[in-house]
């Protein structure tokens, strides 16, 4: 019996540790409602057209994030019509780091001119439902019966700084495989980026 | 005395080249195999992280004590290679790093980061301690102490 509860205990905490963990592929995204850099909310269940997301985590410092800048704008030109639109969200706290305001998240918005929302998470509710932990990191969600569901994590390509002849774009071949109704061959990878700059205290 | 500053000049950029060199993961791989009994405490950094630079006057305190163990510390910098000559050397000028420094040279960072450790997520700071018979990868910071306990525990 003692055994039994033991066992029962684990298993639970074994869950609460792997929802802290984030989401990972094949989790049903909750929905969330954050402020763009426009000053109007924004949530997933706004597009009412869109057949999936592709969220990105990213940031306004981060060297790794400012070399995919222009691939995530390029990202969303291209599927947004088709049914996959970008959702930038930043995840990092702007008392830890103050060039992360949504002052300058404006400024940079307006200066890149982004093509898609870019979101506020103050006190990083959404970053850790995710489970995000570094800029920039992508999760594409294809829209079904049962909710937006997780189909790929990690980065965007295996060259952050176009330098690989052997360049694989994970999220345009994931996105690719998800309108043509297939799982993306490669559904998470990993990838070196700035650590998340979390509130203090 | 033309000739005297052309000298003078290359060989400055010659010393500041020399600080940080461009470093593949099969010279790595070869270092490790001829290092005999010598433990390699290799740190991934970048100048743009934080925590790692916040750590990485603690291996170069590792670097300089007196431990009864061969001991090399290896700084590796996983910054952008364009970024080599404007921000990484500078930075290990500035803040006086004596211990070598490489940036990483290995375009597919996928393949890379599997590579130096299948359980590795990207993130850093991390540091791998190796020599021919063990080798430990940790994705964490670490304190002076941290370091040199797992640098002595390692069998």
């Amino acid at each position: 019996m003692k055994r039994l509860i033991l066992m029962a205990f684990m298993l639970i905490s074994g869950i609460a540790f792997a929802q802290t963990e984030g989401y990972k592929v094949g989790d049903v995204v909750k929905d969330f409602s954050l402020k763009n850099v426009n000053n109007k909310m924004v949530a997933l269940a706004d597009y009412k057209d869109a057949k999936g997301y592709i969220v990105v985590f990213t940031c306004n410092t981060c060297p790794v994030a400012k070399a995919y800048q222009e691939r995530i704008s390029a990202l969303n030109a291209t599927y947004a019509a088709k049914g996959y639109p970008v959702v930038a969200i930043n995840p990092n706290d702007a008392g830890a780091v103050p060039d992360e305001s949504f002052q300058k998240m404006q400024a940079l918005a307006s200066e890149k001119k982004f093509n898609f929302p870019y979101l506020l998470d103050p006190d990083h509710v959404v970053t850790k439902q995710f489970g995000a932990t570094r800029t920039p990191h992508v999760f594409v969600l294809n829209k079904t019966g049962k909710g937006n569901v997780v189909e790929y994590v990690g980065a965007i390509d295996n060259d952050p700084e176009e330098a690989n002849s052997t360049k694989v774009e994970y999220v345009k071949n994931a996105v690719n495989e998800l309108s043509i109704g297939k799982k993306p061959a490669i559904a998470s990878t990993k990838a070196v980026g700035c650590g998340i700059k979390w509130k203090k205290g | 005395m033309r000739l005297f500053f052309v000298i003078c000049l290359s060989l400055i950029t010659y010393c500041a080249t020399a600080q940080v060199k461009l470093l593949k993961l099969d010279e790595l791989d070869k270092r490790i195999a001829n290092g005999k009994d010598t433990t390699y405490v290799i740190n991934f950094w970048a100048t743009w992280c934080s925590p790692c630079v916040a750590e990485l006057p603690n291996f170069e305190k590792l670097r300089l004590a007196n431990l009864k163990k061969a001991v090399k510390v290896l700084l590796v910098s996983l910054d952008f290679k364009s970024k080599l000559q404007k921000e990484v050397i500078p930075f290990v000028l500035n803040n006086k790093i004596n211990a070598e420094v490489f940036l990483l040279n290995e375009p597919d960072q996928q393949a890379y980061i599997e590579r130096i450790d299948k359980k590795w997520s990207g993130a850093i700071p991390a540091t791998l301690f190796v020599n021919k018979k063990a080798r430990r990868f940790y994705e964490k910071e670490f304190t002076e102490t941290e370091l040199k306990n797992t640098l002595l525990n390692l069998k």
